[in-house]
């Protein structure tokens, strides 16, 4: 029943993806009622999935690519490959 | 299936057809430019080596990206077995007596300032991207996979071979991590 710091916080991050259980979470919450350093790492948590949202939104908006020499140069090597 | 239904592979066309999509695939996983161009490169050659073992069922980008997985699948080991060991990893909740609290100087601390405009700026994003540049590279792999490309746990245990436990105590530790590291040079900076 009782968590230590690290499992507390192990099951704080799992609920940020919406994947902890419903027991994990009920030990969490009492973790959290008697744990100061854990809540406010619980609270900066938040914070800290709102900023890999924006990471994720600035990431997912540009699309890679290889230039054209890249492609150039990959082409030449497969087609040396292909006449040995 | 009729010969005529089959998949055909045209490797002359290869790089103009797939070369983007498998490097984009590999970028989400890797997040490394040059390496993510080997790799593709690699997948190509591995698969003109293999290329009488194609039997037309999947498409041609299907039968690439199988081969390309396990390229990924192999470097995922690579980093797991060799550098993993050796990197230092930072622990911040004490062993023996008192195991499992928190370090005392490694706890979270109040962050000064104004949360809310600091989200808002546009510099966090290069701040943050640094900051999982500095973890061990197979946390900052599976942190990727499943917090900004948002992959399946399911799908990521599977493509790395790990149990859903060993991606939560990665996803874990990364996370940990980063909260001390965006406290030191981004909320409290």
């Amino acid at each position: 029943m009782k968590l230590t710091c690290d499992e507390a916080t192990a099951i704080c991050d799992k609920s940020q993806y919406k994947e902890a259980s419903l027991w994990e979470k009920t030990k969490l919450s009492i973790h959290l009622f008697l744990c100061k350093k854990c809540g406010l790492y619980s609270k900066q948590n938040k914070v800290m999935s709102t900023c890999y949202q924006k990471l994720k939104d600035a990431e997912l908006s540009k699309t890679l690519q290889l230039n054209q020499e890249e492609k150039q140069f990959m082409e030449q090597e497969l087609k040396s490959k292909t006449e040995l | 299936m009729s010969e005529t239904d089959k998949h055909l592979l045209n490797p002359e066309k290869w790089v103009s057809l797939h070369a983007d999509y498998l490097f984009n695939y590999t970028i989400s996983r890797l997040n490394d430019r040059d390496l993510a161009k080997d790799l593709v490169q690699d997948t190509f050659f591995s698969a003109l080596k293999a290329k009488n073992d194609f039997q037309g069922k999947a498409s041609e980008r299907t039968w690439l990206i199988a081969i390309l997985k396990r390229k990924i699948v192999d470097h995922y080991r690579k980093i797991n077995s060799t550098k993993g060991k050796a990197e230092v990893r930072m622990n911040f909740y004490a062993d023996g007596e008192r195991e499992g609290e928190w370090l005392e100087e490694r706890a979270p601390t109040d962050w000064s300032g104004e949360i809310e405009k600091k989200i808002e700026n546009q510099e966090l994003a290069v701040v943050l991207e640094k900051c999982i540049a500095n973890l061990p590279e197979k946390y900052a792999m599976v942190f990727r996979m499943k917090t900004i490309h948002q992959i399946e746990t399911e799908d990521i245990c599977k493509e790395l071979g790990i149990t859903s436990s060993n991606l939560w105590v990665i996803i874990h530790r990364a996370r940990t991590q980063l909260r001390k590291c965006m406290e030191d040079n981004w909320f409290n900076n």
